[in-house]
């Protein structure tokens, strides 16, 4: 097979939009400043669960420069993200649930006089019991939603595989772990900020810093009851989201509302504090596994449950409940599978997606307990991987559908290139590699809403002078997903990437996508956008052969030219073309459309998890650790990635590098931390993440393994690459000091206590010791795919 | 409140600006004189997000009161290209992708341009040191050193 050759695709090219970028021209949509604006502020509660008993804010709306007051009461209607958790409010009514839940806003000339407002309005509380944890929440409590005492189980799942009782009968060595996943939150630099201005043809629009300007287009038309056809919504330039911008916001829907009161423009900025409490991070989630494995560490059955703390509403929680459970399956073959969990209300700030989303937790717990696996059967870690695979074009007993599959390779190269078999287990005291693998989705396999409708659509117009301008609602949140659209148009028409016109994320303007997250914009929005390419190619190609008097069979595109290949005199420039085209079949325009294929399989809950390809990813990491201070530094990491194709090789290399960094921040330092209900320290002092000081070189290895559905064979980079990191680096502390720290962020502290333990003769271990007793019910039993039966 | 007529120069051009008298530098840039190039993160100096140079040295102008930036030289990322022409760091930041989200750009941009003026050609050590303050997110910063690395190289 001859290799293709291409213009633009793999090379490393900077994004399109770098210039604006390095010169403080990109605007944010707090950079934002419309004539007459009002700025918006928002009243937080200061209990992590009370009753509303009075709210009086007629001395707030008598301020001079307060123009307007809302309350829950102006925003009766619920909303959130998924259409089976319908659960928030954009202001408390009668209730509020955590710290920080937003209770009433004040529209004001200033932000100053704005806070003066909020300091006017009166609210009685009147506390109740609070749930502050897992283990509360397995108690009978006040419940957060309803009435009366119950357990706060926003929803539990119980799915069995096969028959894992045989499986663990043909085990000859079966081993349970207990691990706890204390999660984190985004922290994107960028602050949530929305601009909505209701104008006197009855439209409202609004600029807001958000991953899924679609999703926020129908929560406002629900909330605020104006038609979808007179909403416009427009992501601005995302500084930062990692899933922390991925659900509809009370701030968003507020400032629309004090808009529509005020008939100014309005725009609210949430302060760091504010960021912390709107969360929607990583859910802490409690982990128990079995699994038998034979002598030679064959898995033979695994038993998998988790306990999710998903904080105070149900956000995208029960689909993070499924994907705890979902993706084991996807790196390794495991023929009879289980899982069982659970997600609980507390009072704290809502869980929700950040990278990974959901799979983090479980990939930390699958691979710390296959490395004591391995150590147990006298194996090496790579031997036990390796002995498991899943193999390419392959079903898994979940009914996940593997296309191409380049682990085996991910790990070699890993292997190879850190002398992991060297360094495990001789280097010195205090030193360690540890290795990790796993696999991502590539797009979530269904859309958030149920309809029959494409996952993404891509419009390409062109204009007499060759001008190509391409629109599509992805929203780039700094991945850099119009500079890979451009790079795909602009592979097709044989343009340079950068001349391209790029129109994104806006509702009026742009056709839909589904959002920003899932990683699914290069091969959904990708695809979409080849397939419209293509189409105007196909038609000014026509035109051409109908000009030069010759078939379209001889003539390319490409240089900015059409024309026979190799005969410049038969050849003529892309605008000519473009004309010839219009004066033949009239305006250039043309859309393509991306719908995933159907893949759940045969059980409920089997739409999270599904995807048209999955990424795969191998990490060495190499510490040194201090027995005395518990301190650890990451030497060096080496992340091999299944990408499919590079699009763009810098891009891939910086999603890498980003998701190696965020990896290497919440395995030692990040923590969405309490004191009872209230967050221990919303700032970004408190809040440790790691500076330019505490990030060690990284070593991106791509390996190629060409997905015959991606747009030329490309497949996610976003999310994939963080997770094996954190397993990593917590093997890699096991190899350095023989302690275990079963329990996610691995902070100084807990170094020590395992270094004490082991001193006194004790396993070295810190982590929980027990997951809360639940009852799962039934499991929902389905049988084993076809072509894996015994 | 008391209001104060304030003098400042910014980017090489005299501003006199009617503004209150507790208005941090970061206000004053973004909204009296609408250079929103420069960012906020936190407005607690804990993210480096707002860094400008104040006579060439680097300061969090979210803590900088404007009335003291009188009399000093004020550069924002809006002064960093000289005549329209981006200078060397913002050209290595486009070229090795230093920058993906954007939104901390402006900060690190001037946190290295005041590096770059007083080490020629730095370490990374030096590198690491001096944008220590600075948070990224997207990055995991690998790029960011390369990208300051390779300006000290080309003559700032």
């Amino acid at each position: 097979m001859i290799a293709p050759r291409f213009s633009f695709v793999g090379s490393g090219r900077p994004r399109v939009d770098a210039g604006d970028q390095v010169s403080g021209r990109t605007v944010f949509a707090d950079d934002m400043s419309l004539p007459g604006m009002l700025i918006g502020r928002q009243l937080r509660s200061p209990h992590g669960h009370a009753r509303i008993t009075r709210i009086d804010v007629r001395r707030a709306l008598a301020l001079e420069g307060v123009e307007a007051v809302i309350t829950g009461a102006d925003l009766p209607i619920t909303y959130g993200i998924l259409p089976v958790s319908q659960d928030e409010h954009a202001l408390a009514l009668e209730r509020v649930r955590y710290v920080g839940e937003p209770v009433a806003a004040v529209a004001a000339v200033d932000a100053e006089t704005a806070a003066r407002g909020l300091e006017l309005i009166e609210v009685e509380y009147e506390p109740i019991e609070e749930t502050a944890s897992i283990d509360e929440a397995a108690t009978d409590r006040v419940l957060i939603h309803g009435e009366g005492l119950g357990r706060n189980v926003h929803r539990a799942a119980s799915l069995e595989f096969g028959d894992v009782a045989t499986g663990f009968e043909e085990a000859d060595h079966i081993r349970e772990d207990v691990y706890d996943f204390r999660g984190s939150t985004h922290a994107a630099l960028e602050q949530h900020a929305a601009v909505a201005s209701f104008g006197t043809d009855g439209r409202l629009t609004i600029w807001s810093s958000t991953q899924v300007p679609h999703y926020l287009h129908r929560a406002l038309e629900k909330v605020l009851e104006l038609p979808a056809a007179q909403i416009r919504v427009v992501a601005t330039p995302v500084g930062g989201g990692f899933g922390g911008k991925t659900d509809p916001f009370s701030h968003e829907i507020v400032a629309a509302r004090l808009s529509m009161e005020t008939g100014r423009p309005v725009k609210i900025t949430l302060s760091r504090e504010e960021v912390f409490y709107t969360h929607r991070g990583r859910h802490p989630v409690l982990m128990w596994v079995r699994t038998g494995f034979r002598r030679d560490g064959t898995i033979t059955a695994m038993h998998f449950r988790t306990h999710l703390d998903g904080g105070a509403f149900g956000s995208y929680g029960l689909a993070t409940l499924y994907y705890t459970g979902a993706l084991q399956t996807t790196t390794y073959r495991i023929p009879h599978y289980k899982f069982e969990g659970v997600r609980v209300f507390t009072n704290k700030p809502p869980c929700g997606p950040k990278r990974g989303h959901g799979t983090p937790q479980p990939r930390f717990a699958l691979e710390c307990h296959l490395d004591a696996a391995a150590a147990d059967l006298g194996l090496d870690p790579v031997t036990i991987r390796v002995r498991n695979l899943v193999e390419p074009y392959s079903t898994t007993v979940n009914y996940l559908r593997i296309t191409s599959c380049g682990l085996r390779e991910c790990i070699e190269k890993v292997v190879a290139a850190s002398g992991f078999g060297d360094k495990h287990g001789k280097l010195p005291p205090g030193r360690g590699v540890g290795l990790a693998v796993s696999a991502y989705m590539t797009g979530a396999g269904l859309p958030i809403y149920f309809n029959d409708m494409p996952q993404s659509e891509v419009s390409i117009k062109v204009d007499r002078g060759g001008g190509v301008t391409v629109f599509s609602m992805a929203a780039d949140v700094g991945q850099g997903s119009t500079s890979v659209l451009a790079t795909i148009v602009g592979e097709v028409l044989g343009l340079d990437p950068a001349t391209l016109a790029m129109v994104t994320a806006d509702t009026d303007l742009t056709p839909v996508d589904l959002g920003s997250y899932s990683s699914r914009v290069t091969f959904m929005a990708g695809n979409a956008a080849l397939e419209a390419a293509e189409r105007i190619r196909d038609t000014v190609v026509a035109a051409v052969a109908d000009e030069l008097g010759t078939t379209r069979d001889v003539l390319v595109v490409g240089d900015g030219r059409v024309g026979v290949e190799g005969a410049p005199e038969k050849s003529i420039p892309w605008p000519d073309a473009v004309r010839a085209a219009i004066s033949r079949t009239g305006p250039l325009a043309a859309s393509g459309s991306y719908t995933a294929p159907t893949l759940a399989g045969p059980y409920k809950g089997s739409g999270v998890g599904i995807s048209p390809a999955y990424s795969f990813s191998a990490a060495v990491v190499e510490v040194e650790c201090d027995a005395e201070t518990g301190h650890v530094r990451v030497e060096r990491v080496w992340l091999a990635h299944d990408i499919g194709r590079a699009l763009n090789s810098l891009l891939v290399e910086g999603q890498i590098e980003g998701g190696v960094y965020m990896g290497l921040g919440e395995a030692l330092m990040e923590e969405q931390a309490y004191r009872g209900t209230l967050h221990r320290g919303p700032s970004l002092l408190d809040y440790k993440m790691p500076t330019f000081l505490d990030v060690p070189p990284v070593e991106s290895i791509l390996v190629e393994t060409v997905d015959p559905e991606g747009p030329f064979g490309a497949k996610e980079v976003g999310q994939g690459p963080l997770l094996p990191v954190i397993p990593a680096v917590a093997n890699a502390i096991h190899d350095a000091l023989g302690v275990r720290i079963d329990e996610v962020p691995i902070t100084p502290d807990k170094v020590v206590r395992a270094m004490r333990d082991l001193a006194r003769g004790g396993s070295g271990r810190v982590g929980p010791a027990s997951v809360p007793e639940f009852d799962f019910g039934r499991a929902n039993r389905v049988a084993v795919p076809e072509g894996l039966r015994p | 409140m008391i209001d104060r007529i304030l003098t400042l120069s910014v980017n090489g051009r005299e501003h006199r600006v009617l503004t209150p008298d507790h208005r941090t530098l970061l206000e004053l840039l973004r909204e009296d004189l609408r250079l929103t190039g420069t960012k906020h993160g936190c407005e607690l100096g804990e993210c480096g997000a707002c860094t400008v140079l104040l006579d060439g040295t680097p300061v969090l102008s979210c803590l900088t009161l404007a009335r003291s930036a009188e009399g000093h030289a004020v550069t924002t990322v809006e002064g960093l290209a000289a005549g329209g022409v981006p200078a060397p760091l913002q050209d290595a930041f486009t070229r090795l992708g230093a920058a993906q989200c954007g939104y901390c750009t402006p900060g690190m941009l001037m946190a290295a341009s005041a590096l770059l003026n007083s080490v020629l050609d730095p370490s990374t050590a030096e590198i690491q040191e001096a944008l220590s303050g600075n948070l990224c997110r997207c990055t995991g910063y690998g790029k960011i050193v390369a990208a300051v690395r390779l300006a000290a190289r080309s003559g700032r």
